[in-house]
């Protein structure tokens, strides 16, 4: 069951259509639902290492539908401690519920004021409407 | 008006009107004046198609084919049997004259042939996953290359000198935009020394050796395997389809993958293409497989079909990151061969095997009575070998066609101080009378 | 339908060989085969119902219209069939010394000097098996030109969004890096981002002229200023050379290397997938680098040169795919000087359809087009939730093999039309009839074209199960139930189909 569109108030966004959740020196990363929806159901996700280094605006991983591939941009910077295993077995999960149990990944954020340069859900909003 | 084309000149201007100009010209001025061609095309004048065929008679008839000369000449291309059924089938409209299946209701036969293509191949190698062919058995060899650099990391491969010359040649062209460094390893008496290959490996991406060699000679292929994967480099065999019935597959021996040239299934030799490569790997190294992959799947129904399947890896889809560029493949030749090895079946392949052995067998011990030497004389071979002729085998080559019968590969060409031997290929079309024939000739023309 | 494996039983057999009485061959145990490979078994009539009907399963050319965009799907002329089984060529070895095979070296030279003369260039390697081995070998005699003048450290090469997916995958496999270049409103290559991305850095352009869009770069001639005066090579990707031959030629456009599909523009059946071939057509100061062995005249004879220093190498066995030059070489003797009006006839077909069609469907870039045109359904799915994959798949109802959809990528939506000089006015007419009738639908009763096709062999495939469950091959006894599932559905509905 694919999800209703959505971006919730408390994420910070990437403008290239990832977000994350920020908690203390942490962050979740995932795709948003427009992100979602443009590459239809998702077959594959090609994570990164556990442990390794993820900076902000490189890529850090893939997902794949039938007929696209996506990069996954990095949001933030720092380390990765998780990846979101059950995404690795199941990637429909991001289509259902992108903000939730289709999280990604998590990691320990190594450039803590990167986070003021994302954008908050009304600029992203708006971005996404000025496409 | 030419014969291929349908338009009338009433359709003509109809059409014009239709599309609001007035002649064709006006079709064309996008194209700048100064880059249009502003003459006739400097090419000779059209042919009928009698005179077409006469004309192509003409140049066939300038070509010394196997039905002019009694030939032995292998060398990676040879003169199995083509079943009737073969070429019965290919000249099937639908199947010759279909694009690549990209609509998968409109082309299900086409794509349920290649999965069953897929399925022979992996059978035949003892792999789990196959594509849908490539260009041909020296291009897989790159492709193998570039796969294995990407699943190991490591940028440099290793080939046996045993391993067919334009293979390696191949290799080398594609190594530098790999960004891979080549070494090769020497045989000794013909085949390859599983120590030796083992130190190569150490930091090598994958080895690659020919399983029967260009020589002809059984390798010792599961310690050629078992050396590349104690070095941690992929083991690649690159192998005879024909061989397989007798000759272990390669993933029941411990090789990563297995590529090979199968012309010799259900192919003509046709101066060499177009025909097809193979590239079968084991099941880890699906995603990074080159080319086309059909798989199975259901309709809304739950009925059956076949589609083109984990497209991301392909070109169209992830572009500069590909696992290769190949586009077109050899998809109908490569159908060739599953009729053909549909038509013998396995015990088919088998004693076709035991055959190619026996006769050449039988041709070792003939050459040897008339007078020549082995080159390689303690080795097992398959359906080739190297004999030695005492002078120029060049030479040899050409006093033999003249008497009727073309002996071979001079070796002289690919090998240094292999001047003086040929390598000869016996397949199922000679019999032993041909090889009688072979023998006289070489005893009157070589210089033991 | 069943697979030849599920047909299999063991004891059946189609071949028999000849049986010589002679002593066995040796090979030692561990080099022997253990388990037999399952091949099928079956007699041979089997054999031949099976083929039989997998092509009564399959579209081509031979059964109707094939308007596939950017694959030139024309008319396979069956005489060449004919000449290509000649003896003489069919069973040529090509390891036969040069006098015995004259012909077929005269054969490749004669199409060498052809294919020069319709590029404009100065030299030609036919060796490479298909288009995009042409790619990476025109790019790679990049490489060894530049290696040659001491400009190795030009490494990068500029294609348009527009290329096809072979052309920046080419540009990795030969070792350079890519750089994107955007179209403009008018679908040619946008001059003023293009003029930042051109520098001592570049090596080279790739473009496909006519692009996939179907236009003519109406500014390939400052094009041309912009990469020369860098000191950069222009690389043709010569997939819509059908729209300009006589009219156009790559090399007065100012292209440096060309490679031409052979299984495009001159004719070689494309057996659903392959083989085609993909001979690369070169400037003079870039023919040392072309790959061994060249074949070359000396009087009246002809042979191979392999003695060329500079040559990047090999990139396939042999020469290359002999028997598609037989038959494109065929091709063009029936035409002589007459291949201009093959492109004509192919550019006023186009238009002749994209005119019949621009009122129903979208049109991005609204100008005349050359041999082939993208339509967007972008309309449809806006007003009624109609896809161009519905637009397709409703189209195989009405006979017809459906356009390339979903390329060129910048366009949403795209339908590629691309009808080919062999067509019919007839024909046309009842494609652009279907798609209209197609377009009304997608108003008047949409569930028409989302469940179409209605009478195939199959209904619309689950793709995505077929990744994420991947079955590349058959199972034998472990193979997965669905496959029973299929076969009592199929039961059910017998007869079949085509």
């Amino acid at each position: 069951m694919p999800a209703t569109e959505t971006y919730p108030d408390d994420l910070k966004y990437h403008s290239e259509h990832d977000w994350a959740r920020v908690e203390h020196e942490e962050a979740t990363l995932g795709i948003t639902w427009f992100a979602q929806d443009a590459l239809g159901e998702l077959v594959h996700f090609e994570p990164p290492e556990e442990g390794a280094q993820v900076s902000k605006d490189s890529s850090y991983g893939e997902v794949e539908s039938v007929k696209a591939v996506s990069e996954l941009i990095a949001p933030l910077s720092g380390e990765v401690v998780e990846v979101n295993g059950r995404v690795v077995d199941k990637p429909e999960i991001v289509n259902e519920d992108p903000y939730g149990e289709g999280w990604l990944v998590r990691i320990r954020l190594s450039e803590p004021d990167e986070v003021d340069s994302l954008l908050d859900a009304e600029a992203y909003k708006q971005l996404l409407a000025e496409q | 008006m030419t014969r291929f084309l349908s338009l009338t000149d009433a359709d003509r201007e109809e059409m014009l009107e239709a599309i609001g100009v007035v002649s064709l010209d006006e079709l064309f001025e996008q194209i700048p004046r100064g880059v249009r061609f502003d003459r006739e095309l400097a090419l000779d004048p059209a042919l009928s198609e009698p005179e077409l065929v006469t004309h192509l008679e003409e140049l066939a008839a300038r070509n010394a084919h196997a039905g002019v000369e009694l030939s032995f000449l292998g060398a990676g291309i040879y003169d199995h049997y083509v079943p009737a059924v073969v070429d019965a089938i290919l000249s099937r409209g639908e199947l010759l004259t279909a694009y690549t299946p990209y609509q998968p209701e409109m082309s299900q036969g086409v794509l349920q042939a290649i999965f069953e293509y897929q399925t022979a191949v992996c059978e035949l190698t003892g792999m789990d996953v196959s594509n849908a062919s490539g260009y041909d058995g020296t291009t897989v060899a790159a492709d193998a290359c570039f796969l294995a650099k990407h699943a190991t990391g490591r940028s440099k491969v290793v080939l046996a000198e045993a391993l067919h010359p334009q293979v390696r040649q191949v290799v080398k062209t594609y190594a530098p935009g790999f960004g891979l460094e080549v070494t090769e390893v020497p045989h000794h008496g013909g085949i390859t020394d599983p120590d030796e290959l083992r130190e190569a490996a150490q930091d090598a991406a994958c080895v690659i050796f020919q399983q029967p060699n260009f020589f002809g000679c059984l390798e010792p292929g599961p310690d050629l395997a078992a050396a590349a994967n104690e070095a941690g480099g992929l083991p690649v065999a690159h192998v005879d389809p024909i061989s397989l019935g007798v000759l272990e597959a390669p993933g029941a021996y411990g090789c990563a993958l297995a590529i090979g040239e199968g012309q010799g299934a259900g192919n003509y030799q046709s101066y060499g293409g177009p025909h097809y490569g193979f590239i079968a790997a084991r099941s880890e190294f699906i995603r990074r497989m080159p080319g086309r992959i059909v798989g199975e799947t259901v309709d809304a129904a739950g009925k059956r079909g076949y589609v083109l399947t984990l497209q991301t890896r392909e070109q169209h889809i992830r572009r500069e990151k590909a696992t290769s560029n190949i586009t077109t493949n050899q998809t109908l030749l490569a159908l060739a061969g599953l009729m053909h090895l549909s038509w013998l079946g396995p015990e088919g392949l088998r004693e076709l095997g035991e055959t190619c052995l026996a006769l050449g067998r039988y041709a070792r011990e003939r050459l040897q009575d008339a007078g020549l030497e082995l080159v390689f004389p303690e080795r097992t071979t398959f359906k080739e070998f190297a004999v030695r002729v005492g002078r120029p085998a060049s030479e040899v080559v050409m006093e033999a066609r003249r008497k009727g019968v073309h002996p071979g590969y001079a070796l002289g060409r690919d090998y240094q101080g292999l001047d003086d031997a040929l390598l000869v290929c016996v397949t199922e079309r000679r019999s032993p009378a041909d090889v009688d024939r072979l023998a006289t000739v070489l005893a009157e023309v070589a210089a033991p | 339908m069943k697979l030849v494996f599920e047909k299999s039983r063991p004891g059946r057999r189609a071949s028999t060989l000849p049986r010589y009485e002679l002593p066995p061959g040796d090979v030692p145990d561990e080099l022997r085969r253990e388990r037999p490979p399952r091949l099928p078994e079956l007699a041979e009539p089997e054999v031949v119902r099976h083929f039989s009907e997998l092509a009564t399963r399959t579209f081509g050319i031979d059964t109707g219209f094939y308007p596939l965009g950017s694959c030139t799907m024309k008319h396979n002329p069956r005489v060449n069939e004919r000449v290509v089984a000649l003896p003489g060529f069919r069973d040529l070895h090509p390891l036969q010394e040069e006098d015995g095979a004259q012909g077929a070296l005269e054969l490749e030279w004669r199409l060498q000097e052809i294919l020069a003369e319709v590029t404009g260039l100065d030299a030609v390697s036919l060796q490479p098996a298909a288009g995009s081995q042409g790619e990476v070998t025109g790019l790679m005699l990049m490489r060894a030109y530049f290696a040659d003048r001491g400009e190795g450290d030009r490494a990068e090469i500029v294609v348009p969004d527009t290329a096809h997916g072979t052309n920046p995958a080419s540009v990795t496999m030969a070792g350079y890096s890519l750089v994107d270049v955007r179209t403009d409103r008018r679908g040619n290559i946008d001059l003023d981002d293009l003029r930042g991305k051109v520098g001592r850095r570049t090596a080279g352009l790739m473009l496909t002229n006519p692009s996939t869009l179907g236009l003519f770069d109406e500014n390939i001639e400052e094009i041309q200023r912009i990469f020369h005066g860098a000191g950069a090579l222009m690389y043709y990707d010569g997939a819509n050379l059908n729209a300009v031959c006589g009219i156009s030629r790559p090399g007065d456009m100012g292209f440096d290397i060309v490679h031409i599909n052979l299984h495009k523009t001159f004719s070689q059946p494309h057996g659903g997938g392959g083989p085609g071939g993909g001979p690369i057509a070169v400037r003079k100061t870039l023919e040392p680098f072309l790959p061994v062995p060249a074949v070359v005249r000396d009087g009246e004879r002809f042979r191979l040169d392999y003695d060329r220093p500079k040559s990047i190498g090999k990139v396939r066995a042999f020469t290359g795919p002999f028997g598609v030059f037989v038959r494109s070489y065929a091709f063009i003797r029936a035409y002589g000087p007459a291949l201009r009006e093959m492109s004509e006839a192919a550019v006023l077909n186009a238009n002749y359809v994209l005119a019949r069609l621009k009122e129903a469907y979208e049109l991005p870039f609204d100008r005349l087009c050359m041999h082939e045109f993208v339509l967007s359904a972008r309309n449809l799915k806006r007003q009624y939730g109609i896809t161009a994959l519905d637009v397709a798949k409703r189209l195989m109802d009405y006979g017809f093999h459906p356009p390339t959809i979903y390329f060129p990528l910048i366009v949403p939506e795209a339908l590629m039309v691309e009808p080919t000089e062999t067509e019919t006015k007839e024909t046309l007419d009842a494609f652009c009839d279907a798609m209209l009738a197609i377009a009304r639908e997608a108003e008047e009763e949409p569930e028409l074209l989302r469940e179409a096709p209605h009478d195939r062999p199959v209904g619309r495939l689950d793709e995505v199960q077929a990744v994420k469950r991947p079955i590349l091959k058959y199972g034998f006894d472990e193979h997965p139930v669905q496959a029973a599932t299929a076969r009592a559905s199929e039961a059910a509905q017998a007869p079949k189909g085509v």
